[in-house]
């Protein structure tokens, strides 16, 4: 009796819309709350690229935000370093909201890019470290971050990274505070003001003295995703300069 | 009166909440028949989210859930289940669940979220869970059913919880994220970076299921 076709064929169909309906009304129900997570995320790594994440970590919810929202201003830029004012549906631009990932998709011309300002406490025109996000290819999927550079724009004053997929043990220690600590001092910038890509070398412990500036002690292991984080880095630090050029480089005496 | 000299011997006739047949169901798995050193299911994730005690014990919660739920919802189901179709509604049912536990954690507990999504989203595979809907919950009653995912969800739990604990002291020489070394002055115990890879893992659950076999003298058929 139970094995005729329509029987079979009727209790899918109503399984089915059971489940799609369960799933739906759950993923309404807490689509609120998982933004707030995801938001509070974000602004954990933006913070996290210029001061400990364990500091971070030590601190409620409620205070991250407000800590954000005082020491942090973000605006958005297009490629030609142009502001973005006015989202796709004619609202404000929010920076936290630009969905690095979508951007990432298109070509680097068509990309919104967000910038987040770094200052004290009310002090917005004393900026003192220029926060903006990377994205890139590990070496399974994808990796991203928060460059935080410091105001002659080519020093990294701090960094943060995730990633999708990496190893764990191997490409995943790019999240370790430890390794992300390694960048803080490199410089984009030689002595005569060229421009040199960044390099997280292959191997670990190489001692600081034969590294120097530009190169970054590396991930036993995990080259390739070393590589990834290079790349992504010295893509972005490029993506950046239209930006810079306009309202960093030239702007900043009269903006003060 | 008739009616009630009837209803009599059966209420006598009913099984105590957690008689001895039903409380095998949840202690069985723990030892004699644990699904991951007996019947070496579930061993992925075993192997995989064991670094640490915190996620692992996330991991723990979220299986016996599933397990749990799963379990009943199919053990009620099991009589409109049509045979043909049984694996394909098993599978929707668990997945849904496990979608459930993944869409909690992301609201509620998003690091966890973050670290343990990819993991969550294969309890999916665990034959832990398909197995025992396929060999009990199909032919037996919802409330026996719960124990005994509840049981195997434990077997399970404890399992990857000491593997965990033992990886998480030798390689990064903390339980659950505490640093007991340090907290107890001996700062130069040397850490094993091997237990931090999945390698570790094995080396530790080939230990477990040797010293497990060992006692209950469980041998290969």
């Amino acid at each position: 009796m139970q094995q005729s076709n329509t029987y079979i064929i009727v209790f899918s169909v109503i399984l089915t819309t059971v489940l799609a309906l369960l799933l739906s009304g759950v993923s309404q129900v807490l689509g609120p709350k998982q933004k707030e997570a995801q938001d509070l995320d974000t602004k954990k790594q933006i913070l996290g690229a210029v001061m400990p994440m364990a500091d971070i970590k030590k601190m409620e919810p409620a205070a991250i935000l407000d800590l954000y929202s005082k020491v942090i201003t973000a605006e958005v830029a297009d490629y030609q370093g142009n502001l973005i004012t006015t989202n796709e549906k004619g609202g404000p631009m929010v920076a936290e909201e630009v969905n690095i990932e979508k951007n990432y998709k298109k070509s680097p011309e068509e990309r919104q890019y967000p910038v987040f300002k770094y200052h004290q406490a009310g002090q917005q025109n004393n900026v003192e470290a220029y926060i903006v996000p990377v994205y890139g290819a590990g070496l399974w999927d994808a990796i991203w971050g928060f460059l935080a550079l410091e105001t002659d724009l080519n020093g990294i004053k701090g960094i943060t990274f995730s990633h999708k997929g990496e190893t764990p043990g191997l490409g995943a220690r790019i999240t370790e505070g430890p390794v992300q600590a390694r960048f803080a001092g490199k410089t984009f910038v030689d002595g005569n003001g060229n421009i040199v890509e960044l390099q997280m070398v292959k191997g670990e412990n190489t001692p600081e003295s034969k590294l120097g500036p530009h190169k970054i002690d590396g991930l036993s292991g995990a080259t390739l995703t070393a590589n990834g984080v290079n790349d992504m880095l010295n893509n972005y630090y490029g993506y950046y300069q239209n930006y810079f050029d306009k309202h960093v480089r030239t702007g900043a005496m009269a903006n003060n | 009166m008739s009616t009630e000299t009837l209803e009599a011997p059966i209420v006598k006739e009913r099984e105590p909440l957690l008689s001895k047949r039903r409380k095998k169901f949840v202690t069985d798995p723990l030892s004699d028949d644990n699904p991951i050193t007996i019947q070496v299911l579930g061993i992925c994730s075993a192997l995989a989210v064991t670094t640490q005690m915190k996620p692992t014990f996330v991991m723990a919660i979220s299986v016996i859930f599933v397990m749990v739920f799963s379990n009943l919802t199919i053990s009620l189901m099991r009589n409109l289940v049509p045979t043909r179709v049984r694996i394909i509604v098993q599978l929707a049912i668990v997945a849904t669940l496990v979608t459930l536990v993944n869409e909690v954690l992301k609201a509620y507990a998003f690091d966890m979220y973050k670290e343990l999504s990819v993991f969550i989203g294969l309890i999916i595979t665990n034959c832990i869970v398909m197995g025992r809907l396929e060999a009990f919950a199909l032919g037996n009653k919802p409330y026996d059913s719960v124990l005994d995912g509840l049981g195997s969800g434990l077997g399970y739990s404890w399992i990857i919880l000491a593997v965990a604990f033992f990886r998480e002291i030798w390689g990064s020489g903390k339980v659950f994220g505490y640093p007991v070394f340090e907290k107890l002055g001996m700062e130069g115990v040397a850490l094993n970076g091997l237990m931090v890879s999945p390698v570790g893992a094995f080396i530790v659950l080939g230990v477990i299921i040797w010293v497990q076999r060992t006692k209950t003298g469980y041998v290969e058929h």
